[in-house]
């Protein structure tokens, strides 16, 4: 497609030729971008397709090794967020960047203008805020502590950020993937505004059905080259999908439940608040043999309280945790592997493993105390290789060996040690905190398929999720939770994504207690 | 700047950046001695005689080396868990103080069970030293830096305050210092008619015993998950919290140990000189060492010998014996920085 | 009971509580910046001895007052740099480069002492500041002799603290600051430089603490002699966490502590404080320490970033 001259004068965006590694991988490979005016360009892509690297090359965080960006005509230096955020580029991060101590308006402030300015100038750039957040329907409150907001009240003030300093360009990373239905919806809303004012966006995004609905080209990523730019008019989403992936996406065929009897009960549990993070309020919850549990919602909404509970990290403050219909006269993480709970947590490199650890010495990190890994203190270094040997291959753990530090390996085969950790004894109930967070289709399927496997052999599996296609796909039951409350549980099928949004919004609950 | 860690680093930059700190703060050294009107040749070989230059030298620097060996294992034990026990000081002259009070005529026993007694009872009273830092840190989250720390100065002068009081020696003539042991309280040499005593024995077989625990048991798993990554050895089933106060009991024991063996095998009292910065000389040992515990040996050595060497040197030449702090001092943060570059290359960016 | 109440009706003791807690705002101000930027400086007891010997050697070789505070502020900063350089960009423990700044800082000074004083063992006297009696002010009659009849370091200190104060919550550069030890990475996304604005918050920080040292020589005492900071670094970290992170929390912390010193010297010369040993009295600054760090350690005010190094191309 050659570009006629108006339309040349329309870019407002070129990323030419970008190629960056990290050692001895190329996250991207000559990658080329134009953006147009008023135009929103979806960047779609898997985990890894290093659709994130391009971005934060765009905007100077990184450096690229080769390749330029030339925004408005003008080449950006490289590696200088500054001159970005002057050309008016503005950057939406999926980890928002924002301060919790600080409030709205100094988070907006922060880094505009000269540092060596007298003062602030708080009251001015409060009356802008007011009007930015009315012009685009971005509500939020100036004054608040950014610690004490919701999620999307956060992805609000990171937009207002970059409206507050006249971007033009706004580069959206995985907006949507924290907030409910109808929250994407106000979000679509607002960037419908934003075009319409002429302003270009980025929207970075593994879902299809997102980027059919608000982009008006898609530039496909995968192993950081572009595979592709299409015009979302004249596509479908089958055709995008198997553009992403490289070959058709086959679901994991899930056969009906054969559920048993309930394996762990819980009833009527709270749990207290930590911080901004609610706790559990007047919870009540079975999960039952044979059958996967899934838990929908906006993360923050007492997920952690709830997995933590399971995974034995907390006690309840009132009501009481049931294993097969025995309350346990001690609850800590180790009782809780004890009792048969494998328990997948939802940060494998914070909380699932130790990044200097071998594989080996991560492969018994729950079991270390017991037999065959340890006999009265001492180690068998010689049995924890076994067990470390056997996980990897029955698990495909693509690693250098079982002596390998484990920060050296892919999230997903991260995950599969993990997996291999704590399905190997064979346990009767699984916690999945959003196991496949940030992995490739590969080994989501992977995992996935593990999952039902377990649930097929008769586990009791809980999903927690963020992602309510996940949840939707592999559930036989779904509960959503909201501020620590948590819904009936709905059969596979018996509502649409917009009625359970409703219910992640915080309607129908009982305003019990 | 960007920091990008390498993944198989080669053997010269493994070799390479540790040499160069050495050979900067052999430059350091020069430039101080010039400073001081000296030359740096004359300097730096009077440094290495008076530290290893005759047997007498040398064995000056094992007896010195010796309360170094257990404030380092003492250290190395306690950052392997990233507890930063600063308080090695006060660990030790609580150590002095039991060996004191049990040695000098408290308990009637004959010399070998005596001095296992003593040693034992002054493990438990440095153990119980940082026992209260590490239950303020693991129950109300104080920071063990600052407390460990201040403790030392109330050790001091609780110290002081015995020595003017209830431990004074009455024949000391005036000067703060301690009824001696008696004879049997006393660590024989190791052999006859040779400087060493049983201490630097002891300081050996302590580091071996640190070794074993930390490469072949479950505590010593079990500090290294704590230390490494605490959340995720929490979340695993690691009782974090037992593991630190089982890490300080060891920390604070072996630290405590440095005061026994001084005073049991060297001063034969306890005096407000006894140590001359151990406690903190015993974090640049554990550092160096990268807190391997038989590393722990030879950096105390190599310190050690440092110190002797320039006490030596500033009788000769006009070059004060501080020098000997400041090239340790130097030779710590170029080290930690050399190894940092061995695993990470500087890129821009 | 009467006699503590007596002891705290001379205006003597307020006096005396001001003077002694000036090093400690000057000091705690320094270390407060340093962390509010997310670096714990545990190079300061030792930048605080540099302070004090290179702010005393400067007015010993001729220099005036002030240049001696001008020197010692310089030496802080250096050391200073040498602390930013390791544990901003390189990311080196926070805990173990400070101790090795407050060594090297500490034998450093001892070592240049000894090169100009190698016989000495008196140390030899300085003029220090005077008091500066504020016209009007020192009148007042009480409050007048406690607050205003000081050297001019010590009206610098509380200077000091207010400018801290100001700069940290009134301007766009105290915004950065505390957002670099919030989240370094919502600083970056806003184009400031978080390896820039942390290194010079350590380096003014041991600026600052310098002066504090240089207090004790140049206003305190007239000589220097060794230990003479004696810990004063570690309690001014224990009064940083005792204010939660606030400058003006930090100031009363710093002479509620200054005035306990001031009484404990004094209970030393009565009668009933002859019946203590005297050590007991000497260790009370350390015990309220101790005491005022659990007495503050369920708070959340620690700044989120503290002791976290930011490299931004970690993966």
């Amino acid at each position: 497609m050659t570009p006629t001259t108006t339309e040349a004068q329309d870019i407002v965006l070129r990323l030419d030729q970008i190629t960056k590694r990290f050692g001895a991988l190329v996250a991207n490979d000559a990658v080329s971008l134009t953006l147009r005016k008023g135009e929103v360009v979806a960047l779609l892509g898997e985990n890894g397709a290093g659709k994130t690297t391009l971005m934060n090359i765009l905007f100077g965080h990184y450096l690229a090794d080769a390749g330029s960006v030339i925004a408005f005509g003008t080449a950006l230096p490289p590696g200088n967020p500054r001159a970005a955020l002057a050309a008016g580029i503005g950057m939406v991060h999926q980890h928002f960047t924002l301060a919790d101590n600080l409030t709205v308006t100094e988070n907006i402030l922060l880094g505009t203008g000269s540092l060596w300015r007298r003062s602030l100038g708080l009251r001015q750039a409060r009356t802008r805020i007011e009007d930015l957040s009315r012009d685009f329907g971005l509500s939020v409150h100036p004054g608040a502590k950014v610690g004490s907001l919701t999620v999307g009240e956060r992805q609000r003030v990171e937009i207002l950020k970059a409206l507050y300093r006249d971007a033009r360009i706004l580069i959206l990373d995985e907006p949507t993937a924290v907030l409910t239905p109808q929250e994407t919806d106000a979000l679509f809303a607002t960037l419908r505004k934003a075009v319409a004012r002429g302003l270009s966006i980025v929207f970075i995004s593994h879902k299809l059905h997102e980027v059919m609905a608000i982009a008006d080209r898609c530039v496909v990523l995968r192993h950081g080259r572009v595979v592709g730019t299409v015009d979302t008019h004249s596509t479908d989403r089958h055709a995008l999908a198997a553009l992403m992936v490289g070959a058709d996406i086959v679901p994991p065929a899930v056969k009906p439940a054969q559920p048993g009897p309930v394996l762990l009960r819980l009833t009527a549990v709270s749990t207290p608040n930590v911080g901004a993070a609610p706790g559990l309020k007047f919870l009540s919850l079975g999960l039952t043999a044979g059958q996967i549990t899934g838990l929908a919602g906006v993360s923050g909404n007492g997920q952690a309280a709830l997995s933590d509970l399971i995974s034995g990290l907390i006690t309840p403050a009132s009501g009481t945790l049931e294993l097969a219909g025995v309350e346990p006269a001690h609850w800590s993480p180790r009782s809780a592997v004890r009792a048969g709970i494998a328990r997948i947590p939802e940060d494998r490199h914070k909380t699932g493993t130790i990044a200097d650890f071998t594989l080996t010495e991560n492969a018994i990190l729950e079991r270390y105390a017991d037999a065959p890994f340890s006999r009265a203190g001492w180690m068998d270094h010689g049995a924890a290789r076994t067990f470390a040997q056997s996980v990897i291959q029955t698990y495909d753990v693509r690693c250098p060996g079982p002596d390998a530090r484990i920060r050296s390996l892919s999230g997903g085969n991260m995950q599969k040690l993990i997996l291999g950790r704590v399905l190997e004894p064979g346990p009767r109930i699984i916690l999945a905190n959003q196991p496949v967070r940030g992995l490739d289709i590969g080994a989501i399927t992977y995992v996935h398929g593990r999952l039902l496997a377990a649930r097929d052999a008769g586990a009791a599996v809980l999903l927690i999720s963020e992602d309510l296609d996940e949840i939707m796909q592999l559930s036989d039951v779904i509960h959503v939770i909201s501020e620590g409350r948590l819904s009936p549980g709905f059969a596979r099928g018996a509502k649409t994504p917009a009625e359970l949004g409703l219910w992640m919004a915080g309607q129908g609950f009982h305003h019990a207690a | 700047m960007r920091l990008e860690p390498i993944a198989n680093p080669t053997l010269a930059r493994r070799l390479g950046y540790p040499a160069a700190a050495l050979g900067l703060t052999i430059i350091v050294a020069s430039a101080l001695s010039l400073l001081a009107g000296a030359n740096p040749f004359a300097t730096l070989g009077l440094i290495l005689t008076g530290a290893a230059g005759s047997t007498f030298a040398a064995l000056e620097t094992l007896n010195r080396a010796t309360p170094l060996i257990f404030t380092g294992l003492a250290i190395a034990v306690a950052f392997r868990a990233k507890l930063w026990n600063i308080g090695a000081e006060a660990q030790l002259y609580a150590g002095a103080i039991v060996t004191v009070l049990l040695g000098t005529g408290a308990v009637d026993l004959p010399s070998v069970p005596l001095l296992a007694l003593m040693a034992l009872a002054a493990m438990l009273a440095g153990a119980l030293v940082l026992l209260g830092p590490v239950i303020l840190k693991t129950r109300f989250g104080v920071d063990e830096v600052v407390t460990t720390l201040l403790f030392n100065f109330i050790m001091l002068l609780f110290v002081s305050y015995l020595l003017e009081g209830p431990m004074k020696d009455p024949m000391g003539m005036g000067w703060p210092k301690s009824t001696a042991l008696l004879k049997e309280a006393r660590l024989p040499r190791i052999a006859e008619g040779l400087r060493l005593h049983w201490g630097f024995g002891l300081a050996l077989l302590s580091a071996v015993a640190v070794w074993v625990t930390q490469t072949r048991t479950t505590l010593g798993y079990e500090i290294r998950a704590t230390g490494l990554n605490p959340q995720a050895a929490r979340f695993a089933g690691i009782p974090v919290n037992t593991v630190l106060v089982k890490t300080a009991l060891l920390s604070g024991g072996l630290a405590a140990l440095a005061g026994y063996s001084e005073v049991a095998g060297l001063k034969g009292h306890l005096s407000l000189d006894l140590s001359p910065g151990f406690g903190y000389t015993g974090i640049i040992v554990a550092m160096l060492a990268l807190l391997h515990p038989l590393g722990v040996v030879i950096s105390a050595i190599f310190v050690a010998g440092i110190f002797v060497g320039a006490d030596s040197m500033s009788r000769a030449a006009a070059v004060p014996t501080y020098i000997a702090d400041i090239l340790l001092a130097v030779a710590l943060l170029f080290m930690v920085l050399a190894i940092l570059l061995t695993r990470y290359r500087v890129v821009r960016g | 009971m009467s006699v503590i109440f007596d002891i705290l009706l001379t205006a003597s003791f307020w006096a005396a509580a001001v003077r002694i807690a000036s090093p400690l705002i000057f000091a705690t101000m320094g270390e407060l910046i340093c962390e509010r930027a997310g670096v714990l400086n545990l190079g300061i007891e030792g930048i605080m001895v540099a302070g004090a010997f290179t702010g005393w050697m400067a007015v010993y070789l001729g220099a005036p007052l002030w240049w001696g505070v001008g020197a010692a502020m310089v030496a802080g900063m250096l050391f200073g740099a040498l602390h930013a350089t390791l544990t901003v960009p390189f990311g080196l423990s926070q805990h173990v480069v400070g101790l090795g700044v407050t060594l090297l800082a500490t034998s450093s000074s001892y070592f240049a002492y000894r090169l100009i004083l190698p016989q000495v063992t008196s140390p030899p006297k300085i003029d220090p500041f005077t008091e500066w009696r504020i016209p009007g002010l020192s009148d007042i009659p009480g409050l007048g002799d406690a607050l205003f009849a000081q050297t001019p370091l010590t009206y610098a200190a509380f200077a000091c603290a207010a400018l801290t104060a100001l700069v940290l919550y009134r301007t766009p550069l105290g915004l950065a600051l505390r957002a670099v030890g919030e989240n370094p990475a919502a600083a970056a996304s806003q184009g400031l430089s978080v390896t820039g604005l942390r290194m010079g918050a350590v380096i003014v920080g041991s600026g600052l603490m310098a002066v504090g040292g240089a207090f004790l020589t140049l206003s305190a005492f007239s000589s220097f002699f060794f230990e003479m900071v004696n810990g004063r670094g570690w309690i001014c970290i224990a009064l940083v966490v005792f204010g939660a992170w606030r400058p003006g929390k930090a100031v009363l912390g710093a002479l509620l502590f200054a005035a306990f010193d001031a009484l404990q010297v004094r209970l030393q010369q009565t009668p009933m404080g002859a019946l203590v040993p005297y050590q007991v009295f000497l260790m009370l600054p350390y015990v309220l320490s101790i005491l005022a760090l659990i007495l503050m350690s369920r708070r959340a005010e620690v700044p989120a970033a503290l002791m976290q190094p930011f490299n931004k191309g970690e993966r």
